[in-house]
């Protein structure tokens, strides 16, 4: 079962599957280009039958990474997809309008971590105050309270 | 087609659930045709403060995230931290960290249940309710030291061991249980006002359900079979017997359903726990030291769905990425096609469909103070509760059969 999975990724997208990475029997982690990342969002969910849990959005030294965690509960498995984005710019292709799920998510990263989802219906605060002042990302790592991006307090 | 929208706002502070949330209802005469939600009232940052606390630290940070079902997020965290090692627990551990995510089942959907009779202006399913999650709390005192915040999971194992005796007690507790939950099942359920608050409302449709990602007993009360204890089978769940409980319909009462049938599956999930924790004794913890760089996952079946905690490491002590995704996440935008299409509940109809307050007056006698003699019982006043009813429902059968109809 494991290896058929991975077998599918590889013969539909090819030179888009960048690296897999198998922890465990449970957890999977495979890295996509992410031209094609929401191509194969939407071949997880809707062909496979996976459920999207969430994302993870991370500010890392090499880039900005997105996991994107979708459960194949039938194989008691999770499979993340992995996407580096560039540190500077970090822009990706919205999934909301082919995994519904995922727009509350994509609409936090956007927020706390300054992540361009393009073609995203809604791309207004979720968590964060509405004059939260732009460019200020709080879970980028050099953000730090209290200072301009806290809301204008001092 | 310009017809005038009233927005009816509930919140920032939700008046009745007594949360900082915020619904604009956009209603056209009675009918909520559009639900808008605002979050972010009570963020507080927790994702980046685990950033600078150390795996032993954040179980206690997130067990904060949520005061009812308060084990939750750290169960799921401290399995993202072991998955992150790769390291597995004594049976003990798993034996009674499971015992404890099911008594937490029992005391939250108690809550719950009682919740939605107080919402639906049926106070006397609210006292009952909590009247009975009472000495679920008291058990938790007496098994973990608190009545909530048990502070029982680490990285590795539990914190706390339970004595025999205790465990004897919970049986206890657990066998007084059952009959209360069957009355609820029986009697609330069969209550015509109940049945004609919740049936046929909010329906949430199976295809809504999966391409929202909704969860736990939401999903399963529209007939989606997902359950993180059977689909990724984590501390003891897998040496344990219990079922799925799933409905079709969708509606209120299929939730209200789901929800009191899940309390007759944990109280036999804790039942067997307690057996087996009698001969199971090998030791609570397995020593986590170090936690080598790498990334892990851990899930868990809370009261409301999914608990999903991501945690990356880079070999210190501490988290670089610690994500954390509770199951209203999932389960909240479900409103918006929950809601529309049915009417805001009336006030008049509330009182008038339901005899008012049945819990004060089967609790109440007046007394002459000076003759200590009972001049009417509970009996008397409840008829005279049965008599206000009927003359509201005189009062107001021409405007209660339009609105009706």
């Amino acid at each position: 079962m494991a290896d058929e999975v991975i077998q599918g990724f590889r013969e539909r997208f090819g030179g888009a599957i960048l690296e897999v990475h198998e922890k465990s029997p449970s957890r999977t982690f495979i890295a996509v280009d992410p031209k094609r990342l929401p191509d194969i969002a939407e071949y997880c969910y809707k062909e496979l039958g996976c459920r999207f849990s969430i994302a993870t959005g991370m500010h890392m030294t090499s880039g900005v990474e997105i996991l994107y965690h979708f459960a194949l509960d039938r194989a008691h498995r999770f499979l993340n997809l992995r996407v580096v984005l560039d540190l500077e710019k970090p822009s990706i292709e919205s999934i909301a309008a082919r995994v519904p799920a995922a727009e509350w998510v994509e609409r936090e990263m956007h927020e706390l971590l300054g992540i361009e989802f393009k073609h995203h219906p809604d791309m207004r605060h979720l968590l964060l105050a509405d004059d939260w002042p732009d460019g200020s990302y709080p879970l980028r790592r050099d953000w730090k309270a209290g200072g301009d991006g806290d809301n204008g307090k001092k | 087609m310009a017809r005038s929208k009233t927005i009816i706002p509930i919140g920032p502070y939700h008046p009745l659930q007594e949360e900082p949330e915020f619904f604009k209802l956009h209603v056209e005469g009675e009918r909520v045709v559009e639900l808008e939600i605002e979050l972010g009232y009570n963020h507080r940052g927790i994702e980046k403060l685990a950033e600078d606390l150390s795996y032993d630290q954040v179980p206690f940070l997130v067990e904060r995230i949520c005061g009812i079902c308060s084990s939750s997020h750290p169960f799921a965290g401290v399995m993202a931290t072991e998955d992150v090692a790769g390291v597995d627990i004594p049976e003990r551990a798993k034996y009674i960290r499971t015992f404890i995510g099911e008594l937490e089942r029992i005391h939250s959907h108690l809550l719950w249940l009682g919740l939605a009779g107080h919402f639906l202006g049926y106070n006397t399913v609210w006292m009952w309710a909590w009247k009975y999650r009472e000495p679920v709390l008291d058990l938790f005192e007496l098994l973990t030291g608190n009545r909530n915040h048990y502070g029982m999971m680490k990285p590795g194992g539990v914190r706390r061991d339970f004595a025999d005796e205790d465990l004897a007690q919970a049986v206890k507790v657990l066998d007084s249980l059952v009959k209360p939950t069957m009355m609820f099942r029986d009697v609330a359920l069969s209550d015509p006002v109940l049945q004609a608050r919740t049936k046929h409302v909010g329906v949430l449709s199976k295809q809504d359900c999966i391409e929202l990602g909704a969860l736990g007993p939401t999903a399963r009360a529209s007939g989606v079979a997902i359950d993180v204890r059977k689909d990724h089978p984590y501390a003891a769940y897998d040496r344990v017997d219990f079922d799925i409980v799933t409905t079709t319909n969708g509606d209120i009462f299929d939730k209200v359903v789901v929800r009191v049938l899940e309390i007759l599956e944990s109280i036999k999930i804790c039942k067997q726990c307690c057996q087996k924790l009698l001969t199971v004794k090998d030791g609570i913890d397995a020593n986590l030291t170090d936690i080598p760089p790498g990334e892990g996952i851990g899930t868990h079946e809370a009261p409301r769905g999914e608990v999903i905690h991501y945690a990356r490491s880079d070999g210190t002590n501490r988290p670089v990425r610690y994500k954390i995704r509770a199951p209203s996440f999932m389960n909240v935008p479900t409103n918006k096609r929950a809601v529309v299409g049915y009417t805001v509940s009336d006030a008049t109809i509330t009182l008038a469909a339901i005899d008012p307050c049945y819990c004060c007056t089967e609790r109440t006698v007046v007394f002459d103070v000076s003759t200590g003699k009972a001049l009417m019982t509970g009996k008397d006043l409840l008829a005279l509760s049965h008599e206000k009813t009927r003359n509201l429902r005189e009062k107001y059968s021409s405007r209660m059969d339009k609105i009706w109809i």
